[in-house]
């Protein structure tokens, strides 16, 4: 048990500072849903089901589509225009 | 010995006591002669030619000087103020940093009983938590009795913050109608080709979407019985809103959601909110005997208002996120 919650600790580091240096902004979105999961997993260990249900929702679900939107409106997502082109 | 130093610190005809001298006014003023008094025309015609030169000199330095002013920003300012900004970036960063691990390696160990935090206030809350809230949740307990009025004021934030994106973002009512241009039109509004008709999501939101609504109702419900509670509801379903949304368009949401339904929501959601701790608050102020009865700890209808305010709380998060994606979506219901 132990063992894995210094997995999910270190997945958890290794996503924030990929989140961080990754040059395109909708990895940089994925990669920090991916952060919320796993912080998710961790409040689940941590004997917190409540917030793991929040952070599983709010975290990973709704901060990530709103991110999403805004990239659309801002037209900050490449292949959507390549798409238009076909 | 002191008449000595003080001698030696002020010597006859120093700067120091010339400029005490002439602080205090007793300075003798000399009245020089103009040099040129006593000049011929012809000395006076060299003078004057030998001070334009000069002027002329002094005039072409200054011209040097200013075209030097004038290039040093382009030449030397900008990469001395970038490598100065990079070192003062580097420098905050580094001080910030060890400032705090400096703190994380002064907080206390994680779990010590010894630990300030495990004080009455605690212990009162795990103790007898059950019998004053009725709430078999401690959490729940805690956040909505307890502490109900941070809750309270967790929800009036996100309705506030839910005004603000509506106040920003909301585009002119009928504005939409007067753009011809194809383009324009669609940017403004992108929900003109929807729905879009996605097979696969369509199916997994028929059969996903109900599931996740009657498990943020379970959540909402039981959040004094178990894990959960009024905010992860909230959420839960207001995913499950967004998902619905992102499968079927507008036109089907629409049918029962719209601004006045997240207005009479969330704003009686607030209200009864507001209401019902205000009676607890005057009851519990005044030591009268509340009336709302607590019941038996781990039916549904028990703890007195936790029940009510949870159902309060979820339906106003609820609405916020679905608010939320619809405002960043069309700027409008």
């Amino acid at each position: 048990m132990k063992l894995i919650e210094f997995i999910l600790l270190g997945f958890l580091i290794l996503c924030a500072i990929t989140t961080c240096l990754s040059k395109n902004l909708l990895t940089s979105v994925v990669i920090f849903m991916s952060y919320s999961l796993i912080m998710a997993i961790i409040w689940f260990l941590l004997q917190s089901p409540d917030l793991a249900i929040t952070e599983a929702a709010v975290g990973a679900g709704v901060t990530s589509i709103l991110f999403f939107v805004t990239f659309k409106k801002i037209g900050a997502m490449k292949g959507d225009d390549d798409e238009d082109d076909k | 010995m002191m008449k000595m130093i003080n001698e030696r610190k002020q010597p006859q005809g120093s700067r120091w006591e010339r400029f005490l001298k002439w602080l205090n006014g007793e300075s003798p003023i000399e009245y020089k002669s103009s040099p040129e008094w006593h000049l011929t025309d012809e000395e006076l015609e060299e003078k004057f030619r030998e001070d334009m030169e000069h002027a002329e000199k002094v005039h072409k330095e200054e011209e040097r000087l200013y075209k030097r002013y004038q290039q040093w920003p382009d030449k030397k300012g900008i990469p001395l103020y970038e490598r100065i900004y990079r070192f003062f970036a580097v420098a905050v960063c580094l001080i910030v940093m060890v400032s705090l691990l400096f703190t994380v390696a002064g907080l206390l160990e994680f779990g010590n009983p010894d630990n300030p935090v495990n004080n009455e206030v605690s212990r009162r809350y795990i103790e007898e938590g059950l019998q004053e809230t009725g709430a078999v949740n401690i959490v729940t307990g805690m956040i909505l009795d307890y502490r109900a009025f941070d809750t309270f004021g967790e929800s009036h934030v996100l309705f506030i913050a839910a005004t603000c994106v509506f106040m920003i973002l909301r585009v002119g009512i009928g504005k939409e109608k007067n753009i011809e241009d194809e383009k324009a039109r669609e940017q403004e509004n992108d929900r003109l080709y929807e729905p879009k008709n996605d097979k696969i999501l369509q199916k997994v939101a028929f059969i996903i979407v109900p599931i996740i609504f009657i498990f943020g109702i379970y959540v909402i419900l039981f959040g004094h019985l178990g894990p959960g509670g009024g905010f992860s509801g909230g959420a839960i379903i207001g995913a499950g809103l967004i998902l619905y949304l992102e499968a079927y368009g507008f036109k089907k949401t629409q049918r029962f959601f719209t601004l006045k339904t997240f207005r009479v929501v969330s704003l009686s959601g607030l209200l009864t909110y507001a209401a019902a701790k205000s009676y607890s608050f005057y009851t519990g102020a005044n030591h009268i005997e509340s009336i709302i009865p607590l019941g038996t700890p781990g039916h549904i209808l028990s703890s007195g208002l936790i029940l009510v305010l949870n159902i309060c709380v979820g339906a106003v998060v609820a609405c916020t996120m679905y608010g939320f994606y619809v405002l960043f979506r069309k700027g409008d219901f």
